[in-house]
């Protein structure tokens, strides 16, 4: 049905834009990516909200619309009507990026996320590496904020920020590449159909025979870099309300802290779709008798989010060192041995890989 | 002009003129933002050479790692301007003749008919082959030793640098996270084991005499 559509508009828009047709059909392809993301973003804070008040036997906003369900409007109305102050000495044009930085990289990022068998905006070859580079470019906005803000906690804030992202990204790194180990590929695409294949899916239960069961502990090592490297809790030491009040967040106000929200909520989705597509099959089906689809990325897409929500509300937060310690002396090293076993694996008559 | 010329006299562009600022710039950490530009057009450059692994390579690891440990630094220092712009006159011409080597070095590589690039093999790539494909297996089958060998002295110099920033402080009351998630409750509580207090009358012997149990 889409195709037929699609069939249908584009030959007359063609004609009529001519050699700028491309353009704009990117900026469309564009708008109907960040669109639902953003909306998607909004109603995240929302469930957050609900879930985490669930969790502790209240009840979560309530009032805004019915079940509270205009809340994040409001949220999103009263942060954007509000005046945003700069501090006396901040350096001003650096002040205005920072947010912008933090919040362009988990957006761009977007670019070559296949949503669906043939949906997505860019099918480059060198997917992967795209996402680890846009990724590690977000550590910028926040380091940027706090030193613009011209704030010892702000500035201290972002210190810690770009220590733990940056050695985090190294365990994510290395776990990813023993998914493209066994892929062969660095195109998200070709990951996702590469776990469509075994003896597993073969025999109508195609769950196990994505990337999770083989490299369980890469998964797990995937899972919690992912945690660390969007600041959540419990790795949330980079705002730290009891130690640093909010962190390099200190000195903004209205929309400009409103970006950094959006960032670090996009960037959640952003790891749980990148779980989801590395680890978890994408949009591939459970089961031999239900068709592959979009929908089914969009289910795991929300679990792995749901297990974000359930982590903060469990887990009290990581010491600084803590942190440091588990992604330098533990993960560093399971992800070395793992790569070592998968190499060894593949290259034995074991191999599920070939 | 073709549209991909455009893109590329706007990557220039920006290019040179970060460049410029980066040298220029009165605050040091703008100076090292800039560079941060200047490495994000010169990536876009690399990309339109559809050297995409180079490209996105550059961008990972000086702008998503080094660049952050070096405004990391800089951020940190207090950097005194004006001793930092003292002498600069009589540091140019040994700064100016470094320069023109380097320019001319440069012109010898790109402009002479002897040692032109476009005398390098390699452009024979197949269209549609993968970029970061065709690196790798020229990394690991032509060029394996010398890859494993720069590999090893860059882990020779992490190893190094630090030894030779590591040291213990005696007045330091860090503890091993490995001892403090390995601690039972009984090497933290004592358990007392203390008879119930009777309601027997209050007399003299038993208010002095300690509960037993210990």
């Amino acid at each position: 049905m889409m195709d037929a559509v699609l069939e249908m508009i584009l030959p007359p828009a063609q004609a009529l834009l001519g050699p700028l047709f491309p353009l704009v059909w990117a900026l469309v392809k564009i708008v109907l990516i960040i669109a639902p993301l953003m909306l998607c973003v909004a109603y995240l804070t929302f469930w957050e909200r609900k879930v985490i008040g669930w969790m502790q036997v209240r009840i979560g906003p309530n009032r805004v619309g019915p079940w509270g369900l205009l809340q994040p409007i409001a949220d999103g109305i009263k942060l954007f009507l509000k005046e945003i102050i700069f501090p006396t000495v901040a350096d001003k044009p650096l002040f205005v990026i920072a947010p912008i930085l933090a919040l362009a990289p988990a957006l761009a990022a977007w670019a070559v996320v296949p949503f669906s068998e043939g949906w997505v905006l860019a099918n480059i070859d060198a997917g992967v590496l795209y996402l680890l580079a846009i990724t590690s470019v977000g550590v910028y906005g926040i380091i940027i904020a706090g030193w613009a803000s011209n704030s010892k906690y702000a500035f201290l804030g972002s210190m810690r920020a770009a220590a733990q992202m940056v050695s985090y990204e190294v365990s994510m790194g290395l776990a990813l590449i023993t998914v493209l180990m066994v892929s062969g590929s660095l195109n998200l695409t070709a990951i996702v159909n590469g776990q469509a294949k075994g003896l597993f899916a073969d025999s109508g239960v195609g769950f196990l025979s994505w990337n999770w069961l083989p490299l369980l502990p890469m998964f797990g090592v995937y899972l919690i870099s992912g945690i660390a490297e969007t600041n959540r809790a419990p790795f949330d030491v980079v705002e730290g309300e009891s130690e640093i009040v909010a962190g390099h967040m200190v000195e903004y106000s209205g929309m400009a802290f409103a970006l950094f929200f959006l960032g670090e909520y996009a960037a959640m989705i952003l790891v749980s779709t990148m779980t989801s597509i590395f680890f978890l099959g994408g949009w591939l089906s459970p089961v031999g008798f239900l068709p592959n689809g979009f929908y089914w990325l969009a289910i795991k897409i929300a679990s792995v989010l749901f297990l974000f929500l359930w982590i903060r509300a469990t887990f009290p937060r990581f010491r600084y060192d803590q942190i440091m310690r588990l992604g330098w002396k533990v993960f560093v090293p399971i992800t070395l041995v793992w790569i070592l076993v998968v190499g060894v694996w593949m290259m034995s008559p074991l191999t599920i890989w070939k | 002009m073709e549209f991909k010329a455009v893109i590329f006299y706007v990557f220039a562009t920006v290019l040179i003129g970060a460049a410029l600022r980066v040298i220029t710039a009165r605050n040091p950490v703008h100076a090292v933002l800039f560079l941060v530009l200047a490495f994000f057009n010169a990536a876009g450059i690399w990309m339109l050479l559809q050297a995409e692994f180079l490209a996105i390579a550059l961008v990972m690891v000086y702008v998503g790692a080094v660049m952050v440990l070096f405004l990391f630094v800089v951020m940190m220092l207090d950097v005194n301007l004006e001793r930092l712009r003292q002498g600069f006159w009589s540091y140019l011409p040994l700064g100016g003749m470094i320069g023109l080597l380097m320019a001319g070095e440069m012109a010898l590589i790109l402009g002479s008919t002897y040692f032109g690039a476009e005398n390098f093999p390699g452009q024979d790539v197949a269209a549609g082959s993968s970029n970061t494909k065709e690196l790798a297996r020229l990394l690991f089958t032509k060029y394996a030793w010398p890859f494993e060998i720069a590999s090893v002295i860059l882990l020779v110099g992490i190893i190094g640098a630090v030894m030779l920033t590591l040291r213990k402080r005696g007045d330091s009351k860090a503890v091993n996270p490995l001892d403090q998630i390995k601690v039972k409750r009984n090497d933290r509580v004592r358990m007392v084991n203390m008879p119930f207090e009777s309601d027997a009358p209050v007399s003299t012997e038993s208010v002095v005499t300690a509960p037993k149990g210990e």
